[in-house]
């Protein structure tokens, strides 16, 4: 079965600097992929690339292939990948604070894509804003339709955003850290709204996230991206059982348990390099506590169970 | 909004008393006796009495403020020295020339500003951009009666294209308002890029591109639309320096308006007119900022729900 | 270590160019008499309105004085007098805006009213208020522009004081025994001073375009005292005659003032890059 979307070897750069390493990962229908990783490991730049927006960045692809629906985004022209956008692929932003036109009504902001997309006339278009609004358990949807950003909530305005996204009638929706901006409260419910989509509609979804604990809600596999490398990816039952790779294991063991002891809440020593001062060899290195010589050498990604791991001292689980 | 344009022109009555007090001191901060100062010199003895006896020169400064400003309030903005004529015949003779020129060349630095603003946010360190920026350095260093001068020179001398003063038909305003516009322009160009760039900035316009929007029609309708909202506002505020522009243009190509009037009588020395011109002045730029804040809560939902 | 901004600005050519224009411009200022053989006030009628020449490289004006000569001497006047009332403005103005945002209370209220009703005015109208108290000549401009720039300057510093009162190291210095006059004067204002220079700077160009204005309307330096805007009044009526009398000075103040921007931009990007460096150092 052809992926939906397909990253294979994919190095990303903007102007001369190298971002993303030999990135590969694939989506498909009615699957959701976790991409996780601290903030500077590149997860944000990898649904840039996903979605061709990259030279708004000043940034470019420049190995490998990245292919949605079996189709190399490079081999298109500018309106081919802007027809994408918005149709087949909804995308979900990080701030919902931010993430709307100011001085345009929420109802507008949500037609203009089934307008734009669907050929939809004003009345149709603002019919099916209604329905979403009303889907995604948005109250009073016909005045919530006339209003503007900054009367709605934080929650109110992602479900609107997750509206925008689903107005085209995508296959894949690309979420970006979408409940990082949100009370813990309404974080669970849109998480729960996302992972109804899939089941429902048959949508894909690539959720991207610093934060374990979402993942092991609700997502099927799991990317795990540390400094713009894989570091390790499979199914997310086997990967919670027994993380081979230790930044996975780190990650693991940061979230929140019930009846932890005090004090217990580990975080991880060190920061993500930047970009301007990747370590050599294994990136995770200088933060890693098994690491030794051998970590001068780049680890490549082999397999291992049903995922990847990329790293000279994984843990041999299952 | 109702409400908040009623309080916004209350606001304006302390301003505008404040701006009252002090051009009325000019008469009192010159040299001289003020009766000699508002009398023709050479007139009759009792002229002086009458003098007195109008202005209530003779009473404490606070009441003569309050007479003066009763006065003005009624309309009555005093006799002009050399002409004789009450000064409100010859500001009403003057204000429309300059309303004209004013509203003329706002129009103008407007549209023109706001293109070429949009034209080089939109090719942002392109030619076009470095073209316009490098015209807009000029044009808001050069002063702008020479710029005048140099039109005049150019235009009137040597191709003989437009005149070169008075007042008569559409021909003699076209280097005024140029003349301002250019100035203007400058500034409206150099506000709208800044503001364009700095509007294609913010997140929302990433999740339009996410939409699948075409990049032009993201520009043109998302993010000139919020870059305008401080343009104009600022344009609003600034309608004391397009005001400040058409006096001294009026007294380069010699038309008959507000400034010509008010350059003229600080050289005679006749300070009713003097202060009757400074006052209409003021009064145009406490307008100008009053409009300003109006549109800005026009144009933006947030400011017209903080005024709430 | 790292030269001071003003040197560092002079990395980008735009920025050497200019400052090489203003100090010419300076230089002609203060040698004027060692600079030309003419002086600026003696008639020669027989030589009135004679184009550029060997003997006159810019002309003369209507009275045969020579153009080149009256230009440098006018230089002086304006630069003196811009630079002068800017000085005292910011001198005035930092005074002011210390005061209010330092001791707070009526007095900042008090000030900041006056500012915000000022702002609006046209520097021209507020000068032209002056003027007409004062009545002509060099010091009725001189007071004019530094008032009409007060408003601009007392703002700036009053936002600058503001800022730096809530930093932690007026905190840290109280917390050593520091009086109140000491931390405003060793620390708040030294920081604050920066921006206020080069804001100083650029209204200069400003004001010389004020000035110039004013000397237009017969408002400033008096004849037989050049001014450049005094040169183009004259000048104005002669545009058919001899449009070099007001084509030449209009161009001094032109160049100046362009020279002054650039410098000052070139300035402030010396001045911001040293900061980018101190971070992420």
């Amino acid at each position: 079965m052809t992926a939906l979307l397909e990253l294979s070897e994919v190095n990303v750069a903007i102007g001369t600097t190298a971002l993303l390493d030999r990135i590969s990962l694939r989506v498909d229908k009615g699957q959701i992929l976790g991409l996780v990783g601290e903030s500077g490991s590149g997860k944000s730049l990898t649904a840039t690339a996903a979605m061709g927006l990259l030279p708004l960045i000043g940034g470019r692809v420049t190995a490998g292939t990245v292919r949605f629906d079996g189709q190399d985004l490079a081999a298109m022209t500018d309106r081919q990948r802007r027809a994408l956008r918005g149709r087949r692929i909804g995308f979900v932003s990080q701030n919902p604070m931010t993430a709307l036109d100011p001085v345009q009504r929420i109802g507008e902001q949500v037609d203009v894509v089934s307008r734009l997309h669907l050929g939809l006339s004003r009345q149709a278009a603002r019919t099916r804003t209604l329905d979403l609004l009303t889907q995604l358990r948005i109250p009073e949807a016909a005045a919530v339709a006339e209003s503007w950003p900054h009367q709605l909530s934080g929650g109110m305005k992602q479900r609107i955003v997750i509206a925008m996204a689903l107005a085209g009638d995508p296959d894949l929706i690309i979420a970006d850290e979408p409940t990082t901006a949100l009370d813990v409260t309404v974080q669970a419910q849109i998480i729960q709204i996302l992972g109804a989509l899939v089941r429902d509609r048959g949508l894909a979804l690539l959720l991207i996230t610093h934060d374990m604990g979402v993942v092991a809600q609700v997502c099927d596999r799991v990317t795990v991206l540390y400094a713009g490398r894989v570091a390790e990816e499979g199914p997310v039952g086997p990967i919670f059982a027994a993380p081979a790779h230790p930044y996975t294991a780190a990650l693991i063991g940061c979230i929140p348990q019930e009846g932890m002891e005090k004090g217990a809440l580990k975080g991880i020593p060190g920061t993500v390099p930047s970009a301007l001062a990747f370590p050599s060899g294994c990136r995770f290195g200088p933060r890693c506590a098994r690491a030794d010589a051998a970590c001068q050498q780049v680890p490549q990604l082999r397999s291992r169970g049903q995922g990847l791991v990329a790293c000279h001292h994984a843990e041999d689980g299952a | 909004m109702l409400s908040y344009l009623i309080r916004r022109i209350l606001m304006l009555i302390p301003v505008f008393l404040a701006v009252s007090v002090v051009i009325f001191s000019i008469l009192h901060f010159i040299p001289g006796d003020p009766i000699d100062n508002l009398l023709k010199p050479g007139s009759p003895p009792d002229a002086r009495a009458q003098m007195e006896a109008r202005y209530g020169l003779d009473k404490p400064l606070p009441v003569q403020y309050g007479i003066w400003l009763s006065k003005v309030v009624q309309g009555d903005l005093g006799t002009a020295i050399v002409a004789r004529r009450p000064v409100t015949d010859l500001i009403a003779t003057a204000l429309p020339h300059s309303l004209w020129l004013g509203g003329l060349a706002l129009l103008f630095s407007s549209v023109v500003g706001i293109v070429l603003g949009v034209v080089a946010a939109l090719n942002k360190d392109g030619w076009p951009d470095k073209m316009i920026m490098g015209g807009v350095l000029v044009g808001s260093t050069m002063p702008s009666f020479w710029l005048g001068l140099l039109l005049i020179l150019a235009f009137s001398v040597w191709l003989g294209w437009f005149p070169v003063s008075g007042a008569r038909g559409w021909n003699s305003l076209v280097l005024p308002v140029l003349t301002i516009g250019l100035g203007g322009t400058a500034l409206v160009a150099r506000i709208t890029r800044v503001s364009m760039i700095e509007a294609a900035g913010r997140d929302f316009v990433a999740l339009l591109h996410a939409k699948g929007l075409s990049p032009l029609r993201i520009q043109l309708r998302h993010v000139l639309r919020q870059a305008l909202i401080p343009v104009i506002t600022i344009l609003a505020l600034r309608i004391g320096w397009i005001l400040g522009g058409a006096v001294t243009v009026e007294v380069v190509f010699a038309r008959p308006g507000l400034g010509t009037l008010l350059i003229k009588s600080l050289g005679q020395h006749d300070y009713p007119v003097v202060q009757a011109c400074l006052l209409m002045l003021a009064m145009a730029v406490m307008l100008g900022t009053l409009l300003g804040d109006i549109l800005q809560a026009a144009m933006d939902p947030r400011v017209r729900a903080a005024l709430e | 270590m790292t030269m001071p901004a003003p040197i560092r600005a002079l990395r980008r050519p735009t920025g050497a160019i200019a400052a090489g224009w203003l100090l010419a411009v300076i230089f002609a200022a203060l040698f004027a008499p060692l600079l030309t053989p003419y002086a600026y006030d003696v008639q020669n009628l027989p030589q009135a309105y004679q184009p550029a020449s060997s003997a006159h490289w810019l002309g003369t004006d209507e009275f045969g004085r020579d153009l080149l000569t009256r230009l440098i001497y006018g230089a002086r006047t304006s630069l003196s007098v811009s630079a002068t009332a800017i000085a005292i403005s910011v001198a005035c103005g930092m005074t002011l805006g210390a005061a209010a945002a330092w001791f707070g209370g009526w007095l900042d209220r008090v000030v900041t009213m006056v500012v915000d009703m000022t702002w609006s005015f046209p520097e021209i109208l507020i000068a032209l208020i002056l003027v007409a108290i004062i009545g002509p000549g060099t010091t009725g401009t001189m007071i004019a522009i530094s008032v009409a720039y007060l408003a601009q300057f007392t703002r700036l510093t009053r936002a600058q004081i503001m800022t730096l009162k809530g930093e932690t190291f007026v905190e840290a210095a109280r917390s050593l025994g520091a009086t109140n006059g000491h931390i405003l004067f060793r620390h708040l204002l030294p920081n604050a001073l920066a921006p206020v220079l080069v804001s100083a700077m650029l209204a200069t160009g400003d004001a010389i375009i004020l000035e110039a204005t004013l000397g237009f309307f017969g408002l400033g330096a008096q004849p037989p005292t050049p001014s450049w805007g005094g040169m183009m009044s004259a000048g104005s009526a002669l545009v058919f005659k001899a449009p070099w009398i007001i084509i030449f000075p209009g161009l001094a103040v032109a160049i100046t003032v362009i020279a002054i921007n650039l410098y000052g931009d070139a300035l402030i990007a010396a001045l911001d890059v040293r900061a980018k460096v101190r971070r992420t150092a």
